[in-house]
């Protein structure tokens, strides 16, 4: 007999998987579900995790207070709330992307990385800004990097028993960007998806693509041109030539592949187009304030 | 008319013309209306079906046994259970009920099963073995006609080769001339409530089937004849439809179902999923299709010469139809004294196509309204002013011969349609930009293109088809009962039999029996835009016939003649000067007293007859025509290919108007249909194999796509012959939209786009206008 | 923390007990198959379409996607939660009838529920608004325009009701 487990706490939830390691752990389940009802996985002990109250919260970390973290159970309804949005603007819009009003009520930013999918909205935002994600079992705590955690299409580097606690990205001092293609106005999977985020203290600009390769690429190269031709303290547009070589090695980040919802050759040419848009909306020639 | 005037009106009950409402909105708001799938018998087991991973294959065996050792499973069958005819069709009987030694497309059904739960039948299924040996699938519908015959009937369902008029002026060397070659894309229903049903044995060797469909009668004769049982032991009932749009036109899980039932003793369901449901059903034809036009100067057609390509998949369904009407209104709704039309559709391991709205003339439509446009550049002229040159008028020939004897107001509905004003508006917010909610475009981003298209098609079955539908009227105690088979699927021809018997009778308590085969003769098919007509019809006969009945009874017990009487909401009055003369009104007798003994007509109602086409294409072989117009505003991203439609406005040739809102929700609805093929729908088919077979990738508009739909006209030109005057309407809306949005398309970008649906590949990765390369 | 392998719902106010669920049983084949409540539709099984649409704890879902067993205790309203005791309908209802924007009702359920919910948060909102808020439920038949109109005659009537 398979049992459902709804967990209350973080412990009860580890508890749980540290009895059955094999345990699928369930959150908004909008992703997991789908492969449940197309008889595709079969259903063993479920832990759920939708109703532990620390997985929801978000607080501010660091010194000054510019590190945030997500619980990994913050839905794509939340993350798009205005509290949250005014932090982290890029997540904010690619939680607003995903699915439908239904679905982002129940899916969770933790759900869409343990999901690892190419086409994950969120991904790319947080690996534009390095987002560490937390894991936990009963055998303690770790963190990994975005790269070290999303390794392959579908694939995670979480171990047995482990879930997905936390999500830390930082809370910037400049514009951000989130532009998704798809081919229709809603409730659509990404063709296409580009994450920009500007660091101004930093001076750094950082780039990251989704559903272009089996993971959400940095386009490092434009990252170096935009590093050393932006203007970061007037925040003025680029030149063209120097938005045209972004926009070309943004694009030469991309090792998109032809499926049914786009070619490569368009994916490709999407990449620069959205590189393009991004930079120039993000060095508006508005120096915005700081946050 | 002071008499009636003088009686005052106190019915307030649903007449034509009113916008009524559904007399099944409330269940439907509730949650309480059963649809198909919502059908449930506490005995009842689930059925599912083992369906063809392959598009071509031989079957070197099939082992049960796994699946029949399972607990839980009670009856796996396979084509060695189907005991009457092996086959079924709506009008080639050429599809197998299970497969037995091949396949011909992927999908196909070959095993089914009856099991205690859902989850215990996807686990029989699972372990169901096949002895396949897959072969080379024929995709290629231009290799179809000479390619080894893939199933006994051959390889070309249909060829109609149309030549009318002087054929020597294809040589005139005075004349503009312009090409294309145009495509379509495999379209998709869609409907929303997935095919189900639930068959019922009847421990006697019958079976009752509740199921979703739009003919029951047709499926009746199918059903019983693959069952090897005569008709009065299958007995079939409308269950709730959501949706159907052509796609319930054939059978699909109609016999399996009744087969399980009646071996295994008990009820059995059977609900696809929307995976399933794509191999389910037929689709819209993809098409490929090559035209010519040549013109005057001065823009008058002379000649169009077309070649018409349909993939029929493997599988006849309605394809013989579907290239009829694409070869009959291959043309347009357009005057043009010379034309010759070949029109094929063939045969292929490709998904099976049939019925979808406006079948046939939606494909032509994009292609002849393309090269409309394309003349109009070659000449030089506005391109609505072309349209209007060559409108087609009542009293003008098709190109089929026949002569337009009703109301066709061509130029009307374009004028109404080009003249509108838009009340479109820049799009201020990004989400309402091209790319919607990715926010992709900025303002500087967008251009914006307008187009007008025009479409017409018949109404009704054509080609000499035995076209009827039967209707019953009883009153009694004041109280309707209408009996009509026509199958409800959301157009709302419930509302217009209350607004029938209302406008007849004036009789406001009506009950609509239970739509079954039992019950009466066949209303025919809910498609062809034909059940307002047909069906309408019918009741209105059923209701006039009783009416006469009623006077003619009350005339007779009070010595009166009949055309001293009348029947004014719901009484019956005498009239003024008929009898003595003085007593006025002193007959005043409520139905319900009249029918203590009820009232009762049987009727079958048929419109005008049709003949066949000859061999040339030729013949008067339909009833009457409906035509359409839509312009289209879109803007569209040229960099990413995104679209957006801004606008859509619409005039339609509808005869006459019986329910506004009705109206306008066939309007709205179609022209949406319409919209997704222009810009996102279609069934993405790969050496056989459907890649996008569920809802978050096949694509159909959500309300952040659609815009709104402006009506620039309803032309109330009343259709003779028509109850009421009415056209059926269902089918316009989604013929004239697909071409407008394209046209605005091309307007936008300045692009060729040959091909619907407009891939963002098309815009943005375009080698450059073929409008340029043209000539 | 509770483990459950026959667990009971809240729907509609009342507690139903599931018992035999076998795994994997989503809240829309429970509402549905085991519990009677046959308003809540299944056009997808995949989130794409909204017809499932209910709330749970006051948000929509589609629960196509929720586990059953995993909403266990939580605060389910369906369809057939959307009228009163006394078989009125409510405002939304009302005006999807008045407006015309039923065909043939397989997504109604759904929209009411996504409809309902907008209003309850926003009950003046803008057509984008309204846009995005159903932008999941799709509708086959009525290309959306009488279900615009409805949203604004509910919404009209909502705020009239709460106006002092």
């Amino acid at each position: 007999m398979v049992t459902v487990t709804i967990a209350t706490s973080i412990d009860d939830a580890c508890a749980a998987l540290d009895s059955d390691p094999g345990a699928l752990v369930m959150a908004g389940g909008t992703d997991l579900m789908v492969e449940v009802n197309r008889g595709t996985r079969l259903v063993g002990n479920v832990v759920a995790v939708d109703r532990v109250p620390e997985l929801r919260g978000w607080s501010l970390e660091g010194d000054r207070s510019d590190v945030l973290r997500l619980g990994a159970g913050t839905t794509c309804a939340d993350l798009a709330e205005p509290s949250l949005a005014k932090l982290v603007p890029a997540l904010a819009q690619a939680a607003r992307t995903v699915g439908s009003p239904q679905i982002r009520n129940a899916a969770t930013l933790g759900g869409n990385l343990a999901t690892a999918s190419p086409a994950g909205d969120t991904l790319p935002v947080l690996a534009a800004l390095d987002a560490e994600v937390e894991l936990r079992s009963s055998a303690g705590t770790r963190r990994l990097p975005l790269d070290e955690f999303v390794v392959g299409v579908k694939v995670n580097a979480l171990v047995p028993g482990e879930l997905i606690t936390a999500i830390r990205v930082p809370v910037l001092n400049g514009p951000q960007e989130f532009l998704k293609v798809g081919t229709r106005n809603a409730m659509v999977i990404a063709v296409t998806s580009l994450a920009l985020v500007v660091d101004r203290p930093g001076r750094t600009v950082r780039v990251a693509l989704g559903s272009v390769a089996p993971v959400p690429v940095r386009a490092i190269e434009a990252e170096v041109l935009a590093a050393e031709r932006c203007d970061f303290d007037g925040m003025s547009v680029p030149p063209d030539e120097v938005v045209e070589r972004f926009a070309i090695l943004t694009a030469d980040a991309a090792r998109p592949i032809d499926d049914h919802r786009g070619s490569a050759a368009y994916r490709r040419h999407a990449v620069s187009v959205l590189a393009r848009r991004a930079i120039r909306r993000a060095f508006s020639g508005v120096p915005s304030v700081a946050a | 008319m002071t008499t009636l005037e003088a009686v005052s009106r106190t019915a307030a009950g649903p007449r034509i013309g009113e916008s009524a409402p559904r007399p099944d909105g409330v269940p439907k708001v509730t949650g309480s209306f059963a649809f198909s799938s919502d059908l449930h018998n506490d005995r009842m087991l689930w059925g599912g079906t083992l369906r063809s991973p392959h598009a071509a294959a031989r079957i070197r065996g099939i082992d049960v046994g796994p699946a029949l050792a399972l607990a839980g499973v009670h009856a796996v069958l396979t084509h060695e259970d189907v005991p009457g005819s092996p086959t079924y069709g709506l009008i080639h009987r050429d599809q197998p009920v299970l497969a037995s030694d091949v396949v011909r497309y992927e999908g196909e059904p070959v095993v089914v099963v009856a099991a205690d739960h859902p989850d215990m039948v996807r686990r029989a299924l699972a372990v169901i073995e096949v002895d396949w040996e897959p072969t080379e699938p024929l995709v290629d519908p231009e290799l179809a006609a000479d390619a080894t015959p893939i199933h006994p009937d051959g390889n070309v369902i249909r060829r109609v080769h149309l030549r009318h008029g002087d054929q020597t002026v294809a040589d005139r060397q005075d004349l503009v001339s312009v090409e294309g070659t145009y495509e379509v894309g495999m379209q998709d229903q869609a409907f929303l409530g997935p095919e189900s049903g639930l068959a019922v044995p009847d421990g006697d060797g019958g079976v009752d089937l509740y199921v979703a469909t739009q003919w029951l009668h047709e499926d009746r004769d199918q059903v019983a004849a693959c069952l090897g049982l005569p008709d009065d032991k299958v007995r079939l009932t409308l269950a709730g439809v959501g949706g159907a749009f052509g796609a319930r036109e054939d059978l699909s899980l109609h016999v399996h179902l009744c087969l399980l039932a009646l071996r295994t003793g008990r009820p059995v369901k059977m609900s696809y999923g929307r995976e399933e449901s794509f191999h389910g059903h037929v689709h819209r034809h993809p098409a490929r299709m090559h035209y010519r036009h040549l013109a005057t100067t001065e823009g008058d057609l002379v000649r169009v010469e077309a070649r018409l390509l349909l993939d029929g998949g493997a599988y006849a369904s309605s394809s013989s139809a579907v290239i009829s009407n694409a070869t009959c209104f291959a043309v347009g709704p357009y005057r043009v004294p010379s034309v010759e039309v070949e029109g094929v559709v063939v045969r292929t391991d490709n998904p099976p196509c049939g019925a979808m709205r406006g079948f046939g003339a939606v494909q032509t439509c994009f292609a002849h309204e393309a090269q409309m446009d394309r003349l109009a550049v070659a000449l030089g002229m506005d391109p609505v002013d072309l349209r209007l040159r060559n409108a087609l008028e009542p009293g003008d020939r098709l190109p089929t011969g026949q002569v337009i004897t009703g109301t066709l107001p061509v130029a009307e509905v374009l004028r109404a349609c080009a003249g509108h004003p838009s009340a479109a508006v820049g799009p201020d917010d990004p989400m309402a930009r091209p790319g919607g909610a990715g926010r992709t475009a900025d303002i500087d981003d967008v251009v914006r293109g307008e187009a007008v298209a025009v479409g017409f098609k018949n109404l009704m079955f054509s080609e000499g088809f035995d076209d009827s539908s039967s209707a019953r009227c009883v009153l009694h105690r004041g109280v309707a009962t209408i009996t009509c088979a026509c199958a409800e699927v959301g157009q709302g021809f419930v509302t217009l039999v209350h607004q029938i018997v209302g406008e007849v009778l004036g009789v406001d308590e009506v009950v609509l029996a239970p739509v079954a085969t039992t019950s009466i003769g066949s209303a025919g098919s809910t498609s062809a835009s034909r059940q307002t007509w047909m069906s309408g019809g019918a009741v209105q006969m059923a209701c006039e016939s009783v009416r006469r009945e009623l006077l003619a009874r009350v005339a007779a017990a009070n010595d009166v003649s009949v055309h001293d009487l009348v029947l004014v909401d719901g009484r019956i009055f005498s009239l003024p000067g008929g009898g003595s003369g003085d007593d006025y009104l002193s007959i005043d007798l409520s139905l319900d007293e009249v029918t203590a003994e009820p009232v009762e007509a049987d009727v079958v109602h048929r419109h005008a007859p049709t003949l066949p086409l000859d061999a040339d294409g030729q013949g008067d072989a339909h009833v009457s025509f409906s035509v359409s117009a839509h312009r289209a505003i879109v803007d569209v991203d040229p960099d990413l290919g995104l679209v957006k439609v801004v606008e859509l406005t619409t005039a339609q040739d509808v005869g006459r108007v019986l329910h506004p809102l009705q109206v306008l929700g066939q309007l709205e609805g179609g022209a949406a249909q319409g919209l997704g093929l222009a810009v996102m729908e279609e069934v993405q088919v790969t050496d056989g194999r459907i890649r996008n077979a569920s809802f978050t990738d096949y694509l159909i508009p959500t309300a952040l796509d659609m815009p709104p739909v402006e009506i620039a006209a309803l032309i109330e030109q009343p259709e003779p012959g028509a109850p009421f005057g009415a056209k059926g309407i269902g089918e316009p809306p989604a013929i004239s939209s697909t071409a407008a949005v394209a046209g605005a398309l091309r307007d936008a970008t300045g692009l060729d786009l040959p091909r619907v649906p407009v891939r963002p590949d098309d815009i943005c990765l375009a080698s450059g206008s073929a409008l340029d390369e043209a000539d | 923390m509770t483990t459950s392998e026959d667990f009971s719902l809240v729907v509609n106010g009342s507690h139903r007990s599931v018992v035999d669920a076998l795994p994997g049983e989503s809240l829309l084949f429970v509402l549905r198959e085991r519990l009677g409540l046959i308003g809540s539709k299944n056009a997808c099984e995949e989130g794409e379409c909204g017809s499932c649409t209910v709330r749970l704890d006051g948000e929509t879902v589609c629960s196509c996607l929720v586990l059953a067993a995993a909403a266990a205790d939580r605060e389910v309203v369906t369809i057939e939660g959307l009228t009163s005791e006394e078989a009125v309908l409510s405002d939304v209802q009302q005006a999807f009838l008045d407006a015309g924007a039923v065909q043939c009702g397989f997504c109604t359920p759904g929209l009411l529920m996504a409809v309902d919910a907008l209003l309850d948060a926003d009950d003046e909102p803008d057509e984008l608004t309204v846009r995005e808020a159903i932008s999941g439920n799709l509708c086959r038949c009525t290309g959306y325009g009488r279900i615009l109109d409805a949203v604004d005659r509910a919404a009209s009537a909502r705020r009239s009701q709460v106006t002092p």
